[in-house]
């Protein structure tokens, strides 16, 4: 079978009857069996289920009825998102057994359309990390440079559907966890804004950042899944009843003439002078295909890592609370309930998770909170405003998505402040609920991926995914 | 230095978790590190600056989006109480609590 990169290309095979959705789930199922040991981007795979609901899609078409809009589709899930029946870890010893009692809203959504769910992803214990390093279950490598991360927290999905193992996949991203991995695997992979995609069945890292949403081949194809999981869900309070706009259609839509803001502080030192080569090659595109490209600033750029690493560890400290062994999970005994909440705990959670607990615990503790993490609200309200200002100037901003390519395995995992420091671009958009898309913009030495990152306001992820689009269009992978 | 070893067993007696020596010791320098790093937010005068407490605008919060409170049947006990390490259906059992 040849390789079916998009989803457009499933639905045209299934519709013309050249293949039937179960042949596509198992020519999946053998490629994941020839590549997933080397690169361990799967941890669990639910044939029975994929093949139920391709067996549903091939009984649609024997019968003509109209087809969903991923029927047949293979889609990996990230293993931090609930799914009834099927193991769902978050990459964590704490939840090694743990098998939801029922599905997140996204995945409930994702199958009404249709979509074959192949299997569960790997990714940095409970989404914290940038590189998938921090998996209690093994790295995922780069398949693009398999001595390479893939990128994190999000990299199994990412690695999953660059190894087309996938068409596409969800992951969640809380300061940069689908953008990042999308940028180093070579993929286009979007956040949408906070409130757009219900977190029912999203196991909790850091509620006032975290989101979930999808990595493609294409920009349509991210359009695509992010319209079916997107929109208001009784179950989840904070998404919210804005409309939804028509992807799909917006995508066709001209960007000449839209004013795209440069904001200088995003092009400092740290940043690796491929990525810089490539990203300014891409704005230079743009320009080319007639946006009104201007300088901006973002002053409080700067400010954001050590903002988001108070607010989102503080925050995984409280979330993390309820792994104690007695209502899921491996427990470890001690002498007293007190010593077998600190033992199992201790046991389960690996060091980044530790680590972020203790920070999280310290800047929220008596004679802290005041210096820490009411300082990082604050801070955190400089940075939506410095957003909320250049949006009155320009429609949507363009950044590179990580300041480096993928990075060999282990080179950064003894120094946590440097592997923050990854997230350098992508957290801004975290802190100030924004909706951001990270688009291949070529590759260093016709061999690493590099991601042009695009920011809309607060529910414009339409404008986003256009210039998006017509970036990818233009040529943009192969600058 | 900015956190001490005694703070980091402080803040993990707090949240409850068994930490050993080395551990410890390679965390309080790795944290240490991260505070120092945070220090810079202390640049910003941040004095007449109301703390983000939430991301969405008024009109898209909870309070507009808080759905009626019904009761609805939730049929998955079993599942539930089958995750559990220690389970007396339909309880999860804890070691012992209350000294007589």
């Amino acid at each position: 079978m040849t390789t079916m990169k998009t989803i457009g290309e499933v639905r045209e095979a299934i519709a013309a009857k050249k293949a039937s959705a179960r042949e596509i789930a198992a020519e999946h199922y053998k490629r994941i069996a020839a590549r997933n040991p080397e690169i361990n981007a799967f941890l669990t795979l639910c044939e029975k289920r994929a093949y139920a609901q391709a067996d549903r899609v091939d009984a649609m078409v024997a019968a003509g009825k109209p087809l969903p809009p991923l029927a047949g589709v293979p889609l990996a899930i990230k293993d931090t998102i609930s799914t009834r029946g099927v193991r769902t870890t978050c990459s964590s010893k704490i939840l090694d057994n743990y098998i939801p009692p029922y599905d997140a809203t996204a995945v409930v959504r994702l199958e009404a359309a249709g979509a074959v769910i192949l299997g569960k992803t790997n990714c940095d214990e409970f989404a914290m990390g940038s590189s998938t390093e921090n998996s209690a279950y093994g790295p995922v490598k780069n398949p693009v440079a398999l001595d390479r991360v893939p990128g994190g927290s999000s990299g199994g999905s990412a690695a999953a559907v660059a190894a087309d193992l996938a068409v596409a996949a969800l992951g969640t991203d809380t300061g940069g966890s689908i953008r990042q991995p999308g940028a180093l695997c070579g993929l286009p992979a979007m956040m949408g804004s906070y409130g757009r995609v219900s977190r029912y069945g999203l196991i909790a890292f850091a509620s006032s950042l975290d989101r979930i949403g999808p990595l493609a081949q294409s920009v349509a194809d991210v359009a695509q899944v992010l319209q079916i999981i997107a929109g208001r869900d009784p179950n989840d309070s904070t998404s919210t009843t804005a409309p939804v706009e028509d992807y799909a259609a917006g995508l066709a839509k001209p960007v000449k003439g839209m004013k795209i803001g440069i904001p200088k502080e995003y092009f400092g030192a740290g940043m690796d002078a491929g990525v810089r080569e490539k990203v300014e090659a891409g704005i230079t595109l743009l320009r080319k295909m007639g946006c009104d490209v201007m300088d901006i600033h973002l002053p409080h750029t700067d400010y954001a890592i050590a903002t988001y690493y108070i607010i989102a560890t503080a925050e995984a400290s409280s979330n993390l609370a309820r792994y104690d062994g007695v209502r899921f999970g491996p427990r470890v005994e001690g002498d007293s309930l007190i010593a077998t909440y600190r033992k199992t705990r201790g046991a389960g959670f690996g060091a980044e998770v530790k680590r972020r607990i203790v920070l999280g615990t310290y800047v929220l503790s008596a004679g802290y909170y005041d210096a820490y993490y009411l300082k990082g609200q604050k801070v955190r309200a400089l940075i939506a405003q410095d957003f909320r200002e250049a949006f009155q100037k320009v429609d949507v901003i363009v950044t590179p998505t990580s300041p480096v390519p993928a990075f060999k395995l282990g080179e950064r995992v003894n120094d946590p402040l440097q592997m923050y420091l990854a997230d350098i671009y992508t957290v801004t958009g975290s802190l100030a609920g924004l909706p951001g898309i990270s688009v291949p913009c070529g590759r260093i030495g016709g061999k690493l991926p590099v991601g042009l990152q695009v920011f809309g306001p607060a529910f414009g992820e339409a404008k986003v995914l256009r210039l998006a689009h017509a970036f990818e269009q233009a040529g943009g992978a192969a600058l | 230095m900015k956190i001490s070893r005694e703070d980091v067993s402080r803040v993990a007696d707090l949240a409850y978790l068994d930490l050993g020596e080395t551990e410890l010791e390679t965390y309080r320098a790795q944290i240490d590190e991260i505070l120092e790093y945070i220090g810079k937010l202390n640049e910003l005068d941040t004095s007449k600056v109301e703390p983000m407490a939430q991301v969405l605008a008024d009109d898209q919060t909870a309070d507009a989006t808080l759905r009626e409170d019904l009761v609805v049947p939730c049929a998955v006990a079993d599942d539930v109480l089958a995750q559990a390490p220690d389970p007396e259906p339909p309880y999860f059992r804890v070691p012992k609590v209350i000294e007589r």
